[in-house]
């Protein structure tokens, strides 16, 4: 008598039914792939073109060069720490070495020096590889525009997906911009490549003149060297 | 104490030491102006330097007049830094050649070889005559009147040659470039280095990457307006409000506008603000270089950060690059409602201590740390002295010289707080100098709340009546400096009498502390050096304007 109820609840299967009902709801268990079949639909067979696939994921794990140059960098650490953590959207992880790395956030002001190593930084980096230019001095030099020593922009030596405009921008500005980066990749855009006016060449290879003829004596044939001329600069 | 330096006290005392080999007066609104001879400059500045104690060169200024070029020394004591003096070296523009003064301070190297990169002037028997800033290869001194800026120029990428020959028979040495692209040097900085085994035993700073015409922008911009947004972004980890109180204090002294009590009270709270957050932002970095602390310390000091800017841009209205100051004040007042301001101030106040407890016990009481940190990248005062060291790493040497106090602005001297210093002279004691003061920090910015928490509503005038164009009088030449985080920020401005200055000088604090780099690393182990490079706690945008 007293085992009886006992023994019902023991046989009965309906709480833990219940609670899987409650969990997964009706048709299909939303809870496995969810992120998957948002992105291919309601199927849980994915039919997809491989390339699609694999963009798909090229965007969704992005490990970002660490890579200061000026301000910008004050501001996109903190959107690296707490707080803006960006770690969220699948772009968090910050190399130090430039083989590792799919994404180049560049945080500042590019000085004549600075050019031809920004440069060989991009040429390290494997393919497929994405620039985010952050603030205005990589689009146009910013408020330093007007100087002796200022390159005008990223764009002059590498290829730029993704403008941030700002002095410097914000951190939710930053995070936008490497959300639309994402957006972009999972299309399979990329920002076309074409030649651009500042180039690492040989020394050997540049056009005589003046200039080049006054600096033989100290520049070996071979090194490599990024010719400025400032009076084409934008 | 020494009679010889009261004896020179006096400008005429000091004339009369100079005697026969000053030329003629030169007066800055500053300091009395000697004007010598170039082939003068070692004599006079060593009378001046062991005779009249003045032990610190500030900032070697060059410059170029339509007749000729000039060379000035700004020279300061430590004990006493209203005590000041220039030295004025005018050279020919046919052969600007004047003797060097780097044998009597060494402070005087950089200075010299940036007035050379820049200027143009040469300095003979200099030890070490090379660009500092600007490419090897670069063309023409870019602050000379007749270079032309569109002319074309060529950078080289090679690789660096190892200075010290290798000795097979004892042991070998390695090239080892750090930077410019590395985390531990904190931006873009270049340390060439020899190593010997894991010791260092030769190292030379390659700056400039980050060169980007501060002095000619400023040069550009009319007095009013358009030279405020640049302070911000030469030491741009949250110091802003310190660098444009560098610029306000010398365009003020220069064209004598007096700046309302009140506006005094809102900057000296700001610009404490601004201290915390970049020692914040140092202590976070200083520990993720020596023990690889990215979890935990350096996402607290940025927890803090957060709070400091999100006060900071209710005040200013941006989060880093603030613009706020205005010549003769500040922009606006405090935000409304003030009383939520201030609430979120002294929540951020009082939570303090508590954070400074738990820094001291995750950091400063940290085993690994301190075997890192005591004793390693020792430098001693008198060597700092010579370098021109100032800020927290001066103090952690145990040199106490603080602007606030000893040449006082604002409204410092109506408040009650202490200058730290540690006598450790190595890392450990420039940490701890930092975690002090940003306790001492908090300490003024109370007051400071108090303060304007009280004022009377009718007399809360934010800016002084200042013209729309500011014009100072032709010929007029300051040199003012004010306590940056990192330490002394100078500004010298000549005025021309148009409104635009002349001749703008950035007297940069970094850019003195890390010419005193290779005293503290070299015959260390390669990982003090970069304990010691995140010690000094550099900008690259101050170091290299």
């Amino acid at each position: 008598m007293s085992n009886e109820p006992r023994q019902r609840i023991q046989d009965s299967t309906a709480p833990s039914t219940d609670t899987r009902e409650d969990r997964m709801g009706s048709g299909v268990d939303a809870r496995m792939n969810s992120k998957l079949r948002e992105a291919f639909g309601a199927s849980p067979f994915i039919l997809t073109k491989f390339d699609q696939f694999m963009n798909w994921v090229r965007g969704n794990s992005m490990f970002m060069l660490q890579f200061g140059i000026a301000c910008c960098s004050i501001e996109m650490i903190h959107t690296y720490a707490i707080k803006h953590d960006v770690d969220r959207y699948g772009a968090g992880v910050p190399r130090a070495s430039p083989r590792q790395a799919d994404v180049m956030i560049v945080p500042g002001t590019i000085v004549s020096k600075f050019g031809p190593r920004m440069k060989r930084v991009y040429d390290q980096m494997p393919e497929p590889k994405f620039v985010v230019g952050m603030g205005s001095c990589t689009i146009s030099g910013g408020p330093f525009q007007e100087g002796y020593n200022v390159v005008k922009g990223a764009e002059e030596i590498i290829p730029v997906d993704i403008h941030v405009p700002g002095c410097p921008p914000r951190p939710e500005a930053l995070v936008y911009g490497i959300l639309k980066l994402q957006e972009r990749i999972q299309h399979g855009e990329s920002s076309p490549v074409v030649v651009k006016p500042y180039e690492l060449e040989e020394f050997g290879d540049l056009p005589e003149d003046e200039l080049v003829q006054k600096l033989a004596a100290e520049i070996d044939e071979e090194d490599l060297v990024m010719r400025y001329n400032w009076a084409d600069s934008p | 104490m020494s009679t010889g330096i009261e004896r020179h006290e006096t400008e005429e005392a000091l004339a009369e030491l100079i005697g026969d080999r000053l030329l003629e007066r030169d007066d800055h609104l500053n300091a009395p102006g000697f004007v010598i001879r170039p082939d003068d400059v070692q004599s006079v500045l060593a009378d001046l330097r062991e005779e009249a104690g003045f032990d610190m060169l500030s900032c070697v200024t060059g410059q170029a007049y339509d007749d000729r070029y000039e060379t000035i020394y700004h020279l300061k004591r430590y004990a006493d830094p209203t005590r000041e003096a220039s030295v004025v070296v005018p050279t020919a523009t046919d052969e600007p050649v004047s003797e060097t003064a780097e044998p009597i301070y060494r402070a005087a190297d950089w200075g010299e070889r940036e007035c050379y990169d820049l200027v143009g002037i040469e300095y003979e028997g200099h030890p070490d005559h090379r660009r500092i800033l600007l490419p090897e290869t670069w063309q023409g001194h870019p602050l000379s009147p007749d270079y032309d800026q569109d002319k074309p120029q060529i950078v080289t990428l090679s690789e660096h040659a190892n200075p010290i020959q290798p000795d097979h028979r004892e042991s070998d040495t390695m090239f080892l470039n750090i930077g410019p692209h590395h985390p531990a040097t904190h931006g873009v900085l270049h340390v060439k280095t020899v190593l010997d085994g894991e010791t260092v035993v030769d190292l030379d700073p390659d700056i400039g990457y980050l060169h980007r015409c501060e002095e000619q922008m400023c040069q550009q911009g009319t007095y009013r307006h358009q030279i405020m947004p640049y302070p911000d972004r030469w030491d741009y980890v949250s110091s802003g409000l310190l660098n444009e109180w560098a610029y306000a204090r010398a365009a003020e002294d220069l064209a004598d506008i007096e700046v309302p009590e009140y506006a005094q009270v809102i900057r000296t709270m700001g610009a404490e603000l601004c201290r915390i957050a970049s020692h914040m932002l140092a202590l976070g970095t200083f520990a993720l270089d020596v023990y690889g602390e990215f979890t935990a310390l350096f996402q607290y000091t940025f927890r803090d950060r957060e709070i400091v800017q999100d006060i900071l841009e209710d005040l200013t209205g941006q989060r880093l690059m603030f613009n706020y100051f205005r010549l003769g004040g500040v922009a606006w007042d405090l935000p409304e409602p003030r009383e939520e301001f201030f609430e979120n101030v002294r929540d951020f106040l009082d939570e303090l201590p508590a954070k400074v407890v738990e820094y001291n016990d995750m950091v400063t009481s940290n085993e690994i740390f301190q075997v890192r940190c005591v004793d390693t990248g020792v430098l001693e005062p008198e060597v700092a002295k010579s370098y021109g060291v100032t800020g927290p790493v001066a103090r952690g040497s145990g040199v106490d010289y603080d602007l606030r106090r000893d040449d006082p602005y604002g409204y410092y001297e109506n408040l009650e707080w202490n200058v730290v210093t540690e006598d450790g002279m190595d890392n450990y004691s420039r940490v701890l100098v930092r975690m002090q003061e940003v306790e001492e920090s908090a300490k003024i910015i109370e007051q400071c709340v108090d303060l304007l928490e009280e004022w009377p509503e009718d007399d809360r005038e934010i800016q002084a009546n200042v013209p729309r164009t500011l014009k100072p009088d032709a010929g007029a030449e300051t040199y003012r400096s004010v306590e940056a985080a990192k330490g002394e920020l100078g500004i010298y401005i000549r005025s021309d009498g148009t409104d635009t200055p002349a001749r703008f000088k950035i007297r940069s604090p970094c850019f003195h502390n890390l010419s005193a780099l290779a005293e503290m690393a070299e015959g260390e182990y390669i990982p003090d050096l970069v304990a010691s490079l995140g010690s000094l706690d550099i900008v690259l945008g101050e170091v290299d304007r």
